[in-house]
C-alpha cells in the first residue's frame, strides 16, 4: 500500500494525549496503555485513521489517553458502535477496549455477535476478574468463592472463560497477554496483523480490589513453570524447556511431558481443535497458554457487506424521482370539477 | 386521509359529505389472502380515480388455527368521489369468507348493509370452530342486514378445473374469484389485476392462468347471475384531485422513501440499523433493497446494537437511522442519551403500537409521546416530529433528516401501526422542488482555542457543534457519554461545565422552533369557539368530524401538530385565542399534558385506548359536548369497530405469504 510509506514516523509519545491519566496508582491499565502506545508507531497506520472505542468500566477510559479518534460509549455496547463505524468507513483501524464485566456480562451479546460476524477490529479485553469502577463487586470471570461487597459469603456461580467464549462464538483470532509482560506488544502486533475480529484477553491486575489474583502464574518466581508462550511452528515448551505439552490420544486431552519427549506438540495457530484444548487447559500442574492461541483468518463482515452493496447496486442508478414514482401509478390530467 | 392532494370544494367543507362513498371490508381466514385481495382492490380503486383510505387488520399469529375467530384477517377500504380521510366508521359491505370472519366482523356492519358470504365454508365443522350453534346464513340472526350467499369455494373450483390444480391450490384462488366479483360490483377494470397476476406468477404460468380464470369467473358471476337488488354494479365517480402523477403508498413505504430522500438531500450515505419488531419491520425490508442509494442496512443482534451501530455510523460520517416500536425504543433509550450527549445526528423512528410492554403488537395507539419527549435519564432534550398520514410520513422523514444534520442531534420521528400499514393515494412529489441541505464536515479549519487546541464542542449560530469524521487529519479527539468541557469536550464534571452544557443542549433544541413553520389551522379559523388539537394518525377522523360540525354551523377549528418538540413558536398564542381546546388522542392524554405544561391552557382530553382508531362520530360527539360546555372524556372500546386480535410477535408476513390463494 502506498499509504504505508506516507505515514509520518511517530513515537509512543505521539500517541499519548494531554489528558491526565486517572487510574489508581499501580493499576495494570497503565502498563497496557504504555504497551499499546509503544506498539502503535510500528503498525503503519496514521493516528487519524485509528479509532479507539470503549464501553464502561476502568479500562474503558482508555480512549481518552490515546491521541487518535476515540469514542467512550455506554456499558457493553462498544462492539455495536464499532460495527457501525467500520461499516460506515472500512478504512478506519478500529480498536475495542473492554473489560470482563463490559464484554462478558452487560455486553456479552454484542461480544458474541461481533466475533461471529468477524468484523475487522482488535478487541482488547482487560480481565481483572472484578468490577473496579463500581467498587469491587465480583465479575463474570471471578472465581467461585470470591468475596466481594455483593458476595460477602463468596460467589457461588461458575466463571466465564473469555477465550473459550470467543472461540465458541466463532472467533478467528484468540490470544492472551499479561499487562506487565514484555511480550504484550508482540501479541498486539499479531492481533493487528490479523484481518477480522482479533480477540485478546489481557490479564490485568487490579491493585485495589483483586490484587495478585493472577500471581499464581504471573509472579516472577513461578512464571517459567506456569506460563506456556506459544509460537507458531515451535514446540510447546515451558519451565525453561524442561516440560512440554503433548496430546493424550486415548482421552483427547492434553498432558504434560518431559521437554525432550518427541510427543511434544508443535504449535499450529490454524488448528482450531488444538485452540479449544489450549483455552481450556486446566490448572493442576498445567501452565497457562499465552500468546497467539488461534489465528486462522476468514472473510470479514464489512468486506462482505460492502461487496454485496456494490454487486447489487452495480448497473443501477440512484434516481430519486424514479424511485418515488415507482409502482403502479396513474395520471390525473385535470381537475374533474373544474369543468 | 389524502387531504394533502384531494381537494375540498367549498361546498364540501360546509356541507354534509357527499354520499358517494362506500366502505367495504374483506374478511377471511388468515390463509385466505384477504390482505392481498384488499391491496389489489385498493389499487383498482386508485386507478379509478377515487380517493381512498384503507385499514388492514391482521391477527398477531402468523398462522392461527384455520377457521378460528382469532385467525381472522380483515382489510377495510373506504373510497369515494370526495376527499376520504379515514378507513370509515362502519362498513357498508362485508365479504365474509368463512363463519369466523362473519362472526368477528358482522356487528360492525351498518344496519341495512350488505353481507356476501361463501356458504361453501359454512360447514358444521367450521361453524363449530367459530362458535356458532346454528348456521347464521339459515336462521334469522342476520335479518337486519341484506344477505347474499353462494358457494364461492365450489364456483372457484369449477372455474379453475381446467388447470389441473390440486384441491388445496384450487381453493387458494377463492380470493381472486371474490375480487372479480367486487370489481364487477364497482365497475372496475380487471386489466391491472391481470397484469399483476402475470408478473406475480411469471415463473408459474399455470397458477397465473388459474387465478385469472377465477377472477374472470367472479366477474362473470356478477354479470350473469341475478343476485337481487342488493348486489348491483355501482360506479363511484373519480374524486377531485390536483393534476399530476399519483400512486398508492403505505406509511412504511413513504417513510422509507422520505429517509432515502433526506439522506440524498443531505448528500450523505445512510446507515440503517434495525431489529425486527411489529409494526416497524417493513421499513427495514424496504430500505434493504435500495443499495444503489448508498444505503447500508444492518439487522443487528438486538435493539440496542441497532441504535449503537447507527450512532457509530453517524460518528463516522453517515446519516445513522434506527427504527423500532415502543418496546424497542425503550431498549434504545440509553443510546439515545449517548446521542444527545455526544451531539451526533441520528434519526430514530418509532412506529407506535399499543402498550405498555408487549401490549398490542398489531394494534394502533399513540401512547409513546411521553417516551419521545421525556423518556430519558437526565435532562436530555431532543426534537420530536409526528406524521399524520401515510403520505405525510415522506415529508416528516425529510424534515427529521434536516433537523438531525443541521443541529447535530438525535430526532425522534413518530408514526404508528395505522400509518405504517394503511395505504392512500399520493401525488408523486417533484423532487427538484426540495431544497438540499448538504452537510459540511469539519476539516483543517475546525474551530480552535487561542492556544491552538481543537474545540469539538464549539458552537455555530444554531448552537450545533462541528461534525468531525474520524479519518480527518489533524482533528483527532475523543467524545463520550461523560460530561465534558463546553468547548474542548475533555472530561469535565465541574458544576459550571455541567450547568453550561445542560443549558446549551436545552437551548439548541428549543432554538429549532425558529427553524420550523408556525402552527397553522388546517380547518376553520383562529379564535374559533373550539379548537380540536391533534397529532399523528388521528388527523383523518378529526378533520372529517370538524368538517361535518362546521357544515352544521359549529364554530370549530382543527389544529394538527407535526412538531411535537420543540412546539411551533406561535402555538401558545394560537391556543389561547380559542374559546376551548379539546385534544383527542389514542392514549390517556399525553399531548394534553404537554400543552397544559407549556402554555397553561385549559386543554381537555378525549381519549381512546382500545387499539382502534377514532370514529368520526365519536369526535363529532365530543365537539358537540365541548361546545355545549360539557367536558369530553374517555371512550370505551367498541366491539363493532375493528376486530380484536391476540397479542404476539408479528411482522405482518402473513400479508405477503397469503398470496393469491
Amino acid at each position: 500500500m502506498n499509504e504505508l510509506t506516507q505515514i509520518e514516523k511517530t513515537t509512543a509519545k505521539d500517541w499519548a494525549t494531554d489528558q491526565e491519566v486517572r487510574w489508581c496508582p499501580g493499576c495494570g491499565d497503565y502498563a497496557v496503555l504504555k504497551a499499546v502506545q509503544r506498539t502503535m508507531p510500528d503498525l503503519g497506520v496514521a493516528r487519524e485513521k485509528t479509532v479507539f472505542v470503549s464501553g464502561i468500566g476502568c479500562s474503558s477510559r482508555f480512549p481518552y489517553y490515546m491521541e487518535t479518534y476515540g469514542f467512550h460509549t455506554i456499558h457493553g455496547r462498544a462492539p455495536a458502535v464499532a460495527t457501525g463505524i467500520k461499516l460506515a468507513n472500512p478504512e478506519l483501524d478500529v480498536w475495542i477496549i473492554t473489560g470482563d464485566g463490559d464484554a462478558l456480562s452487560i455486553g456479552g451479546n454484542h461480544t458474541m455477535h461481533v466475533l461471529r460476524r468477524n468484523l475487522d477490529c482488535q478487541i482488547l479485553l482487560f480481565n481483572n476478574e472484578i468490577y473496579g469502577l463500581t467498587k469491587g463487586q465480583y465479575s463474570p470471570t471471578s472465581r467461585p468463592g470470591t468475596r466481594s461487597p455483593s458476595t460477602p459469603f463468596g460467589s457461588v456461580d461458575r466463571p466465564a472463560r473469555p477465550c473459550a467464549f470467543a472461540l465458541g462464538a466463532g472467533a478467528r483470532f484468540v490470544a492472551r497477554g499479561i499487562d506487565v509482560n514484555k511480550n504484550l506488544p508482540d501479541v498486539l502486533k499479531a492481533a493487528h496483523a490479523h484481518r477480522g475480529a482479533a480477540f485478546v484477553e489481557i490479564f490485568q491486575n487490579c491493585v485495589v480490589y483483586n490484587d495478585d489474583v493472577f500471581a499464581p502464574f504471573t509472579a516472577r518466581e513461578v512464571a517459567s513453570e506456569m506460563q506456556l508462550w506459544l509460537k507458531p511452528g515451535e514446540k510447546m515448551l515451558f519451565a525453561d524447556g524442561t516440560k512440554g505439552i503433548a496430546l493424550d490420544h486415548d482421552t483427547l486431552s492434553l498432558r504434560v511431558v518431559a521437554g525432550d519427549d518427541p510427543a511434544v506438540l508443535t504449535h499450529d495457530p490454524a488448528n482450531r481443535m488444538l485452540a479449544h484444548l489450549l483455552v481450556e487447559m486446566p490448572g493442576q500442574g498445567f501452565p497457562v497458554a499465552l500468546g497467539v492461541l488461534y489465528d486462522d483468518p476468514a472473510p470479514t463482515f464489512e468486506a462482505a457487506v460492502l461487496e454485496q452493496n456494490h454487486t447489487v447496486a452495480a448497473g443501477k442508478k440512484a434516481d430519486l424521482q424514479a424511485l418515488v414514482s415507482k409502482g403502479q401509478s396513474w395520471m390525473v390530467e385535470k381537475e374533474p370539477r373544474a369543468e | 386521509m389524502a387531504a394533502a392532494t384531494h381537494l375540498l370544494t367549498p361546498e364540501e367543507s360546509h356541507a354534509e359529505p357527499h354520499q358517494e362513498a362506500v366502505v367495504v371490508r374483506f374478511a377471511g381466514d388468515s390463509g385466505d389472502g384477504m390482505q392481498l385481495t384488499g391491496g389489489q382492490f385498493t389499487l383498482s380503486t386508485a386507478l379509478a380515480g377515487n380517493d381512498l383510505a384503507t385499514f388492514p387488520d391482521f391477527p398477531a399469529e402468523i398462522r392461527a388455527p384455520q377457521g378460528t375467530t382469532f385467525g381472522v384477517s380483515a382489510f377495510q377500504i373506504n373510497f369515494g368521489s370526495t376527499a376520504i380521510e379515514t378507513a370509515g366508521d362502519q362498513p357498508d359491505v362485508l365479504i365474509a369468507m368463512n363463519p369466523a370472519a362473519l362472526k368477528v366482523n358482522v356487528a360492525a356492519l351498518r344496519e341495512g348493509g350488505l353481507i356476501i358470504a361463501d356458504e361453501g365454508e359454512f360447514s358444521q365443522r367450521n361453524l363449530a370452530k367459530a362458535g356458532y350453534d346454528a348456521n347464521p346464513l339459515e336462521d334469522e340472526s342476520l335479518a337486519k342486514w341484506q344477505l347474499v350467499k353462494f358457494n364461492i369455494s365450489q364456483l372457484t373450483m369449477d372455474a379453475v378445473k381446467p388447470f389441473g390444480l390440486g384441491n388445496k391450490e384450487a381453493l387458494r384462488c377463492k380470493n381472486m374469484w371474490t375480487l372479480g366479483l367486487a370489481l364487477w360490483m364497482f365497475d372496475r377494470s380487471r386489466e391491472p389485476i391481470v397484469d399483476w397476476l402475470k408478473t406475480k406468477f411469471a415463473k408459474a404460468p399455470q397458477l397465473a392462468e388459474a387465478n385469472i380464470a377465477a377472477l374472470n369467473a367472479g366477474h362473470a358471476y356478477g354479470e350473469t347471475v341475478e343476485m337481487g337488488a342488493a348486489v348491483k354494479p355501482r360506479h363511484i365517480a373519480a374524486a377531485p384531485a390536483e393534476p399530476g402523477l399519483y400512486r398508492t403508498v403505505t406509511g412504511a413505504e413513504a417513510l422509507g422513501l422520505g429517509l432515502v430522500a433526506g439522506a440524498q438531500l443531505a448528500h450523505l450515505p445512510m446507515f440503517f440499523g434495525s431489529y425486527p419488531i411489529t409494526p416497524a419491520s417493513p421499513l427495514l425490508h424496504h430500505l434493504s433493497r435500495l443499495k444503489e442509494y448508498d444505503i447500508t442496512t444492518f439487522q443487528a443482534e438486538d435493539e440496542i446494537a441497532a441504535i449503537c451501530a447507527a450512532l457509530g455510523a453517524s460518528y463516522a460520517g453517515s446519516l445513522g437511522v434506527t427504527s423500532s416500536s415502543g418496546p424497542g425504543i425503550a431498549l434504545k433509550t440509553e443510546a439515545i442519551g449517548l446521542a444527545v450527549m455526544t451531539e451526533l445526528p441520528l434519526v430514530i423512528v418509532n412506529s407506535q403500537r399499543g402498550g405498555p410492554s408487549t401490549g398490542l403488537p398489531t394494534k394502533t395507539e399513540q401512547s409513546d409521546l411521553y417516551q419521545a419527549v421525556y423518556g430519558r435519564n437526565g435532562d436530555a432534550p431532543l426534537p420530536v416530529i409526528a406524521a399524520r398520514s401515510p403520505s405525510d410520513a415522506f415529508d416528516c422523514a425529510i424534515e427529521a433528516c434536516r433537523i438531525a444534520t443541521r443541529y447535530m442531534t438525535p430526532v425522534m420521528l413518530l408514526t404508528d401501526g395505522y400509518i405504517a400499514n394503511a395505504a392512500e393515494p399520493w401525488r408523486v412529489p417533484d423532487m427538484s422542488g426540495y431544497e438540499a441541505f448538504p452537510v459540511t464536515f469539519a476539516n483543517g479549519e475546525a474551530p480552535r482555542a487561542d492556544d491552538g487546541k481543537l474545540l469539538p464542542y464549539a458552537r455555530d449560530e444554531r448552537l450545533a457543534r462541528p461534525w468531525i469524521k474520524p479519518g480527518t487529519p489533524g482533528l483527532t479527539h475523543r467524545i463520550g457519554g461523560i460530561e465534558k468541557n463546553p468547548g474542548t469536550g475533555d472530561l469535565d464534571y465541574s458544576p459550571g461545565a455541567h450547568a453550561e452544557m445542560t443549558r446549551l443542549r436545552h437551548q439548541k433544541v428549543l432554538g429549532i422552533s425558529a427553524d420550523i413553520p408556525d402552527q397553522d389551522v388546517c380547518l376553520g379559523e383562529p379564535g374559533a369557539a373550539l379548537a380540536v388539537v391533534g397529532w399523528g394518525s388521528t388527523f383523518g377522523p378529526i378533520h372529517q368530524a370538524v368538517r361535518r360540525m362546521r357544515a352544521r354551523g359549529a364554530d370549530v377549528a382543527h389544529v394538527h401538530i407535526r412538531h411535537i418538540w420543540p412546539l411551533p413558536a406561535n402555538l401558545g398564542e394560537l391556543l389561547h385565542g380559542f374559546g376551548r381546546v379539546i385534544v383527542p388522542e389514542m392514549n390517556a392524554g399525553q399531548l394534553k399534558t404537554v400543552l397544559r405544561d407549556q402554555y397553561l391552557v385549559d386543554a381537555r382530553s378525549l381519549t381512546k385506548v382500545s387499539g382502534q382508531p377514532f370514529r368520526i362520530a365519536e369526535i363529532e360527539g365530543a365537539i358537540a359536548e365541548a361546545l355545549e360546555g360539557t367536558a369530553p372524556g374517555n371512550l370505551r372500546s367498541d366491539s363493532t369497530q375493528l376486530p380484536e386480535g391476540d397479542s404476539g410477535h408479528d411482522d405482518g408476513s402473513n400479508v405477503r405469504e397469503g398470496l393469491a390463494r
